[in-house]
């Protein structure tokens, strides 16, 4: 068994546990919800054990270092977080109805970094400049950001649904009567949101302190370095218009969703559109 | 006065803010689109002679540092500041207030309020503010008519957290100029075994006395098996009046600071000349010469003479290099030698061992910045300011118990700046705390 077979069945594990999710939600049974939640805690498992037997992996190849060094080893964690903070929630607000949203990123996230013919998958050693501790705080701190938006992104696209079928009764009652109401999906958009720009706040420090014991500067106006402080002034502005302007729902919704356009601009868009100092995610 | 008064009000509102963040975010785009700090020529042949003179109008080859990029960054220092300014005071007057001055009515009108009635002989014996305590809840006392007022309050500081946050920002700002008069961004190419007192500022090259000597005494990189590189290493001295001060190996991600000049492993370049240790095994004799490609060197006390006639290149890396080695009179001996590892060779009954070396210089980027501890500290508030702004509220509860002859009665209240759903738990908590309280003095 090595770490490649444990993230594969991860990924088919997911995508079982979407399709639960979403029966849960159209068929409206949820003696089975118990069904999806273990599915979904079992790949948690098995994923979270793929991490760290590629982890073990590295050292036995001599160039041992934590599994979150690439563009394949920070989408498998990513993903890896979007359940972590999925499950949080579904214990914490005991509801599964965000599950048929959630999961199925975690799905994609995984299925891409397995299928993509873009993404090197070997372990391979750190060039000089990605070996400090810093790496492993920055990614991890950006990717729990990342992973908060996403879920965000997830719970906007729900309030929409939601929405949509309170104005227009007929068109999909039955798919949406079960969702939680709308202030409560509105409440999980703010508390998601806010803590991932906390972590986005502490993944661009923590880049900006590494990029300083590296090269000497702590901002150099790189191009991912600029795509995630746009990615950071989005957010800050749509707290601002939340707080200070009174916006919720529809329009929260909507900007939560954008939001993860730009985060995925800077995590994806700008490794393959544009270059500069963050080329370890570059294609290989 | 008038005029004051509008452009305070400009300059205060949320309105601004939401339209600077939204103008730095959207200009920042052109960057990480347009590459930066080009020469002239490079937009004119990639974006045609108007669009480079339109780039050169605005700046934009080096726009985040351009005149309109810093307006729009002071709009919003200023921006902050009035609106800091123009808030705060009122946010001070209620984490300084006193709120045993409230009105009962507003007591009464609250959000979460409640009231129960018992009879005043047992009210008389509750001690209220032992019962709150215990639950965490400290209050201050006040008799107001024939009734006493108890208040209790939690992170009332909390409401400082979005002031710091926006501090923050403006001290971050405050480090990065600091940074930017006070100290400057330069590097400097060191061949080993040389040293240098000046180095070349980015990106203009005007050269900056360091105020000691520094040393490269040996540069050496390391490759994985595949081939990537491992690791750059430069062993560097720092010399004051010629008296070595500080040694330190340097490397990607471990620099050298000396009085707040700090040195980053940046780069290298391999030269087209050697290195070359001769030593006599016998005595252990041993002397260093630094030797150009194909040329030759001659160890006087010793007749010996040495040259290198070829050398096998990975890039500009020398990996081999083919020696021709003279003793007195004896013939000549030519030999591949690995790079940078001691080979014997005997001459004339005589044993030697040889090492030879590609002549390297490390690159070095050198920087002095102290504001960077100021940029930190910002950074550090920023959290802080961010926990204590989305995670911490400000929770105050009343408590006012009257007793008449008739009847006793009892009367809780309390608000929350925020996370309401999160205070009605706490209310609910404090509402049996009351209850249970009368009835235990019922028994
Ligand atoms: C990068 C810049 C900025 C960041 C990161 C930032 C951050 C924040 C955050 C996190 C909050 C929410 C606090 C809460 O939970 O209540 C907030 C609130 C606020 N911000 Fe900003 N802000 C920025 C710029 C500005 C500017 C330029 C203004 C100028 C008017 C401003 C005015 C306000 C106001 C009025 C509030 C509401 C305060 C309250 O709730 O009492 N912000 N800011």
């Amino acid at each position: 068994m090595d770490s490649s077979q444990l993230l594969g069945i991860t990924t088919f594990t997911y995508l079982f546990s979407t399709l639960l999710y979403v029966f849960l939600l159209v068929f409206k049974t949820p003696r089975l919800g118990i069904f999806a939640t273990f599915f979904t805690l079992a790949a948690f498992i098995i994923q979270t054990a793929g991490i760290g037997l590629r982890w073990v992996e590295s050292y036995r190849m001599g160039i041992g270092h934590a599994p979150l060094t690439n563009m394949y080893e920070s989408v498998v964690f990513f993903a890896w977080t979007i359940i972590a903070l999925y499950l949080a929630m579904e214990w914490i607000f005991k509801t599964r109805m965000i599950g048929a949203f959630a999961v199925p990123l975690a799905f994609l996230a995984m299925a891409y970094a397995s299928f993509s013919s873009n993404i090197g998958k070997s372990i391979s050693p750190l060039v000089p400049a990605l070996q400090s501790n810093w790496l492993i705080a920055h990614v991890i701190t950006c990717f729990v950001g990342y992973a908060a938006f996403a879920v965000a992104a997830a719970l906007g696209i729900m309030y929409l649904l939601k929405n949509r079928s309170k104005s227009a009764s007929e068109s999909l009652p039955a798919t949406s009567s079960h969702l939680p109401s709308l202030s409560f999906i509105d409440d999980l958009i703010h508390k998601t949101l806010i803590f991932g720009f906390i972590w986005l706040s502490a993944g661009i420090i923590s880049g900006a302190i590494w990029a300083n014991s590296a090269w000497g500067t702590y901002w150099s106006w790189d191009p991912k370095e600029t795509w995630s402080l746009i990615t950071w002034f989005f957010y800050a502005i749509t707290l601002h218009a939340k707080y200070t302007r009174g916006w919720s729902g529809q329009r929260i919704a909507w900007l939560a969703i954008l939001g993860m356009v730009s985060v995925l601009f800077t995590y994806y868009g700008v490794n393959f559109l544009l270059s500069g100092l963050h080329s370890y995610g570059s294609p290989s | 006065m008038k005029l004051i008064n509008q452009l305070w009000t400009f300059f205060a509102s949320v309105q601004l803010a939401i339209l600077t963040l939204s103008s730095i975010a959207m200009t920042s785009i052109i960057g990480t689109i347009i590459p930066q700090g080009e020469a002239q020529t490079f937009y004119v042949t990639k974006f045609g002679a108007k669009t480079a003179m339109f780039f050169q109008i605005l700046d934009i080859s080096t726009m985040y540092s351009s005149w309109w990029f810093y307006g729009l960054l002071g709009l919003l220092s200023t921006n902050l500041i009035v609106c800091s300014i123009d808030r705060f005071p009122a946010v001070w007057r209620i984490i300084t207030a006193d709120n045993l001055a409230v009105s009962l009515e507003r007591i009464e009108k609250m959000n979460s309020f409640r009231q129960w009635s018992t009879s005043s002989e047992r009210l008389k014996s509750i001690d209220w503010q032992a019962a709150l305590t215990a639950c965490g809840w400290r209050c201050q006392t006040k008799n107001i008519g024939e009734g006493v007022l108890f208040f209790s309050q939690k992170g009332r500081w909390s409401r400082v957290g979005v002031y710091i946050v926006h501090s923050s920002i403006l001290i971050i700002f405050i480090g990065a100029l600091v940074g930017h008069f006070l100290g400057f961004k330069g590097s400097v190419m060191i061949p080993e075994l040389r040293n240098t007192e000046k180095i070349y500022t980015n990106p203009d090259s005007i050269p900056i006395d360091l105020g000691f000597s520094i040393r490269n005494d040996a540069f050496s990189i390391e490759f994985y098996n595949n081939g990537m590189p491992k690791e750059y290493k430069s062993s560097l001295t720092i010399l004051e009046n010629g008296k070595e001060i500080l040694r330190k190996d340097i490397k990607v991600n471990s620099p050298l600071t000396h009085k707040g000049i700090t040195f980053y492993q940046s780069s290298y370049q391999g030269h087209q000349e050697f290195l070359v240790w001769i030593t006599e095994t016998a005595n252990g004799e041993s002397r260093q010469f630094s030797l150009p490609f194909q040329q030759q060197i001659s160890w006087d006390d010793k007749n010996i003479r040495i040259g290198i006639i070829n050398a096998e290149a990975d890039g500009q890396r020398a990996v081999r290099t083919k020696i021709w080695f003279k003793v007195g009179d004896d013939p000549a001996i030519t030999q591949w030698l690995t790079n940078n590892e001691n080979i014997p060779i005997s001459s004339q009954g005589k044993n030697y061992s040889l090492r030879v070396k590609q002549l390297y210089s490390t690159g070095l980027q050198v920087s002095k910045d102290p504001g960077v501890w100021i940029v930190y500290s910002g950074c550090g508030l920023l959290l802080l300011g961010l926990y204590m702004a989305f995670f911490l509220s400000h929770k105050r509860i009343w408590l006012y118990q009257q007793i008449t002859a008739k009847e006793g009665l009892v009367s809780l209240a309390g608000s929350s700046n925020k996370n309401k759903p999160a205070f009605a738990k706490v209310f609910s908590k404090l509402e049996d705390l009351i209850e249970q309280t009368i009835r235990h003095h019922e028994s």
